[in-house]
């Protein structure tokens, strides 16, 4: 896979904007920034409200994912580019989520809605409607999603990416610098695992490093390219970013993304749980 | 807790827990107040801990561990950055410029 399958820049998504059979999605947790101006006729997708399931912790089922692009508008021979606040965490999580349900012509703007702002490039806040379809989804595509037992078994024997802040990893803090530290869970990280921040994948405006680029920091970090991959971060957004870098630029067949990630493993009875950067040893 | 990683609202009043360490402040442009900037914290090595989008009143905050800090701020054609210490709990004022 190149590339160009997965990811597009913010010059041809604006030279593309009206291009039939191409559907440009927002994708955030706090929908605000949408409102305020968007791409010009992109919809938007809601990531708490609309991806979670609202009783359990888990994703809409198949049903609900064909109810939700339908009223979208998505049909399933769309190409579907999806772009986000946050560095594209919850465009690279919709990606994941597209991908899981079977959507396969689904790419991500390089640099989200970051690198459109800084660029200088147009926003509206025109109501956009577009006709409804009939969405047809897949069953979940397990190859890409990894459950908390199957973690825990990854211990020492597959490459776990631990792509929090090294603060969170070290266990001096419980979430992202920008949130409060409020959390239940235990501190620290799964043992074994390494620690590449997200962050590390990405340029300044948001955009992915390259492909040599990304080798060489996951390749110095400890990643074994002959193993198999589990990434995850605290509720499984940031790991998608990752995931991404991982999976769908650099080309590593067997890479799962963890969504309970460390809001769930941390609150585990039970489980082994590492401090500190992992290297003291 | 949370549900997500995006970052709550900027600005307004701050309730700071007895050990938190809470970078906060403004972003000006000719000492007018800059919303919708892109504000990164990055750690004393300059590595990339968070970001967050400044309000319409150009305020970011951070929750952090402590240690010496940059928050460095993009926006449209323009770039600024000041280092701020934050050595232990409570809140830590820091203003960025853009040139």
């Amino acid at each position: 896979m190149s590339r160009e399958d997965v990811l597009v820049s913010a010059a041809w998504s604006e030279e593309n904007l009206t291009t039939p059979g191409v559907v440009f999605v927002e994708v955030d947790e706090d929908t605000t920034a949408y409102d305020g101006g968007h791409i010009p006729g992109a919809v938007k997708i809601d990531w708490k409200n609309e991806l979670q399931d609202p009783v359990r912790r888990d994703f809409v089922d198949r049903e609900g994912f064909e109810k939700l692009l339908s009223a979208k508008g998505i049909a399933n021979d769309d190409t579907v580019i999806l772009y986000g606040g946050n560095n594209n965490w919850f465009a690279a999580y919709a990606y994941w989520y597209f991908k899981l349900y079977g959507h396969d012509t689904v790419k991500l703007l390089d640099g989200g809605r970051k690198k459109w702002e800084l660029d200088g490039r147009p926003l509206d806040k025109e109501q956009v409607e577009r006709p409804a379809t009939e969405y047809k989804a897949q069953e979940q595509n397990l190859a890409i999603r990894a459950f908390r037992d199957e973690v825990v078994d990854a211990i020492g024997n597959k490459n776990l990416v631990d792509v929090r802040s090294p603060d969170e990893f070290s266990g001096k803090l419980l979430a992202p610098a920008h949130l409060p530290q409020e959390q239940a869970q235990r501190a620290g990280h799964i043992p074994s695992a390494i620690n590449v921040p997200w962050s590390k994948a990405a340029n300044e405006d948001g955009t992915f490093k390259s492909n040599e680029e990304l080798a060489e920091i996951y390749g110095e970090a400890g990643f074994d390219g002959s193993r198999k991959t589990i990434a995850y971060c605290r509720i499984g957004e940031r790991s998608s970013h990752t995931w991404f870098a991982l999976h769908e630029l650099l080309g590593h067949e067997d890479v799962k993304n963890y969504d309970g990630s460390w809001t769930e493993y941390g609150s585990l009875v039970g489980v082994p749980v590492e401090l500190g950067t992992g290297k003291e040893g | 807790m949370s549900s997500g990683c995006g970052a709550p609202p900027q600005g307004g009043a701050v309730e700071v827990g007895s050990n938190e360490v809470v970078v906060s402040g403004k972003v000006r442009s000719d000492g007018a107040p800059v919303g919708g900037a892109f504000v990164r914290l990055l750690d004393a090595s300059g590595e990339f801990t968070a970001e967050v989008v400044s309000s319409t009143e150009g305020d970011f905050r951070f929750y952090a561990a402590p240690g010496k800090w940059t928050v460095r701020v993009l926006y449209r054609n323009a770039s600024g950055q000041a280092d701020v210490v934050a050595l232990g709990p409570g809140v830590h004022a820091v203003e960025v410029a853009l040139n």
